[in-house]
């Protein structure tokens, strides 16, 4: 003998093949049933532990480096997460000991004045810097075959305007800004990737290009790497990125389908 | 002029008017971002307590932001009406709260009262009051708009239904509309934020809603939450425009950030107005607004971020707007840390906007940054409830897969109705039961094969 419905099915289920949104849940009595409650309860979960979970900036640095990228490591003046989440002026600046290391151990490891330089940062996923970071500079590696010589650095409790005090520091024409998004319930491991050309403190947000949403279920690293590459191209020849720069590079898909020139002069 | 006290062995002292407002707003992580927070517990109290005894008139004469460099400003000053702050002319703040709380205040005098206070008059008021003066005051104002419905009507509780979607793919936000109104949701209005600025994405956006609501007569209406500036296009166009959305803020400079003006605005409500859709009332504007955005867009004039979010409700009152909500915890944890934080801001927006006279709803929301979560949402829908909020926001399952943020369900709407027995606007009430969704008590029906939606949706 079955069990009466206690639950209120919602005969609209064909809906959900429509939309990622949470479409036919159903009820109980008017409330969401415990099947939703616990789904809903899991991404939310997720999403936070992406915030608030630390980078493993040890095997991230391990794994770049036996992919063939040499990588130093930085740090905001966000002491903490909850620093970091209270004061974003915090996590736009290097502390004195980072900014050092860049001074010191940059010319040991890097070109000097690249012409790009990549920062990779925790932001507010560091779940996404963590999965996408390598897998993105390896499929941006066709494009830039000299790659492996630029500076990589990961920046942990990081804003993406750090990224202008890094390039800075580095002499570095462009820099990209790999960095954790905000997670949303159903994406808690997206990354956003921001370019700045001549990177230098106090620059805004109207300066930059972004790409966002790269992961494998949104924008996938080859398409990503495929967008970042003609911006960095299209910045080295207008000489500045922002709002003059733009992303035509669907329009301009069969020039940019194959990798470009490269960095080179 | 200074403003001080003492307490204790300790002399207290204010340099303006802003810096007090400043110091005595409830505890908030974007004032102290901004490094106009009291310093301590201590420095809050004092700054209340001189704000107690201030006149309420002292506010027509020292203004928060310059008058010279403001047209928010200048709006609140030029607009006063000192016939209808009469009544209230010779209190101070403190009496001012106390008088709030009695008798006299009823849904009337307040109504009459509206047009003589100023935003910071009410930000100051609501700066001593607890949460359930809050509550008690705001569930004393009425303040009824129609388009093509009634909305605000007491013991009435309306939802914006919200179907986004990451690509505005039609079929996707049509089964999230779907799906809300088979949950008895979209009174307040069918709003959709667009992923793009497209032109005729968003015309094809508003024709897909006017069409279905005209093959079903849903007395509802439409929105694409686009800049004013499209919206303007948009109706040059000749797309089936119903209301105009702008978010907006309490100064000039945060408004420029937005690309908006006063001029601008008044432009883009004359354009609507001509346009004359709305069956039984004809208020067209629709704003949001939120505490922090002045201070994000580095415009806030060192004022506090509650001052100036009433600020933004002086310069909605102006176009008379059907709807307006603050976006309460969308902005982030560097302006509202967390639950409480985000749930007293809740209702300060709620209480500042009904007391100007506005049609309050709110997006009880959160990001997964804050530190707050779904059990902080109901605390606030049901304190917004009881205070008779004008409308809150549907989205399917709270998800909004394209802004990421959570805000409140088609659960949550029916939860709250439930408690508080609050019914859905008269028009789409009558709506609903007439296409058996619900029944004449407004409680859902289960659905069949001769629901005409689920038709509808199987051509999807």
């Amino acid at each position: 003998m079955s069990k009466p419905a206690i639950v209120t099915p919602d005969p609209w289920l064909r809906l959900q093949g429509l939309t990622r949104a949470r479409v036919a849940l159903g009820r109980a009595g008017v409330s969401l049933p415990t099947r939703e409650v616990l789904r809903f309860g899991t991404a939310h979960a997720q999403a936070r532990d992406a915030v608030h979970q630390a980078l493993d900036v040890a095997s991230l640095q391990a794994d770049l480096q036996d992919a063939g990228f040499a990588s130093l490591a930085v740090h905001s003046q966000a002491a903490d997460r909850s620093m970091y989440l209270r004061r974003p002026d915090r996590g736009r600046s290097l502390t004195p000991e980072s900014l050092a290391l860049l001074a010191r151990q940059g010319p040991r490891l890097w070109a000097a004045r690249p012409r790009l330089a990549v920062v990779l940062a925790d932001g507010l996923s560091s779940l996404a810097v963590a999965r996408h970071g390598l897998p993105l500079l390896q499929a941006l590696q066709p494009y830039f075959p000299e790659l492996p010589t630029l500076p990589v650095v990961i920046a942990s409790e990081a804003r993406v305007a750090l990224g202008d005090e890094i390039g800075q520091a580095l002499g570095a024409e462009q820099v990209v800004v790999m960095i954790g998004e905000r997670p949303g319930l159903s994406s808690p491991d997206s990354l956003g990737l921001y370019l700045t050309a001549r990177p230098r403190p106090g620059l805004t947000d109207a300066q930059r290009n972004c790409i966002s949403n790269v992961r494998p279920e949104g924008l996938n690293y080859p398409e990503a790497a495929r967008k970042l590459a003609f911006l960095i191209a299209g910045a080295l020849k207008l000489g500045r990125t922002g709002v003059d720069l733009k992303d035509d590079s669907d329009a301009a898909l069969p020039d940019a389908a194959r990798p470009a020139a490269g960095l080179a002069p | 002029m200074t403003y001080a006290c003492t307490l204790g062995l300790r002399r207290h002292v204010f340099g303006d008017l802003k810096t007090l407002l400043a110091k005595a707003s409830p505890a908030r992580s974007g004032d102290m971002l901004a490094g106009v927070a009291a310093a301590s517990e201590e420095e809050r109290m004092a700054a209340r307590i001189v704000l107690a005894d201030l006149p309420l008139g002292r506010f027509l004469q020292e203004a928060v932001v310059p008058y010279e460099d403001d047209e928010v400003t200048r709006l609140i000053i030029d607009g006063h009406d000192a016939a209808a702050f009469a009544p209230v002319a010779g209190l101070t703040v403190g009496e001012f709260r106390d008088w709030l709380l009695s008798d006299a205040a009823d849904a009337a005098s307040l109504q009459a009262l509206a047009p003589g206070l100023t935003p910071e008059m009410v930000a100051a008021v609501s700066k001593l009051m607890r949460n359930q003066d809050l509550i008690l005051v705001a569930a004393k104002c009425r303040v009824v708009t129609r388009f093509r419905n009634t909305l605000g009507l007491p013991g009435r509780l309306a939802v914006r239904l919200q179907p986004n979607h990451p690509t505005d793919d039609p079929r996707g936000i049509a089964a999230s509309m779907l799906d809300g109104l088979l949950y008895g949701v979209g009174d307040a209005v069918i709003g959709i934020n667009p992923a793009t600025d497209s032109l005729p994405a968003i015309t094809t956006l508003l024709r897909l809603i006017d069409d279905f609501r005209e093959q079903y007569e849903v007395p509802t209406q439409s929105c694409v939450l686009t800049h004013v500036t499209n919206t303007i296009r948009a109706i040059d166009k000749g797309a089936p425009v119903d209301l105009v959305f702008q978010s907006i803020g309490g100064t000039e400079a945060v408004n420029r950030s937005f690309g908006v003006s006063a001029a601008l605005l008044d432009e883009a409500n004359t354009a609507a107005l001509a346009l004359g859709r709305g069956s039984v009332g004809n208020n067209v504007m629709y704003f949001e607004t939120g505490q922090g955005s002045a201070l994000s867009a580095n415009a806030h004039h060192g004022a506090d971020q509650q001052t100036l979010e009433a600020r933004a409700y002086g310069l909605a009152r102006r176009y008379r707007p059907l709807l307006v909500n603050t976006v309460v915890g969308f902005i982030g944890p560097e302006y509202l840390y967390d639950g409480k934080q985000i749930i007293r801001a809740g209702l300060e927006d709620h209480f500042c906007g009904k007391l100007l006279g506005l049609p309050m709803g709110c997006d009880i929301c959160y990001t997964n940054h804050a530190e707050a979560d779904q059990d902080d949402m109901d605390t606030l829908l049901t304190l917004l409830g009881v205070a008779g909020i004008n409308f809150i926001i549907g989205v399917p399952g709270a998800d909004d897969i394209m802004l990421n943020y959570q805000s409140t369900s088609f659960h949550d709407a029916l939860y709250v109705r439930k408690v508080l027995d609050r019914r859905r606007a008269p028009e789409f009430e009558d709506w609903l039961e007439r296409m058996g969704i619900a029944d004449f008590r407004g409680n859902l029906l289960p659905q069949g094969e001769q629901q005409a939606l689920l038709a509808l949706a199987a051509t999807l």
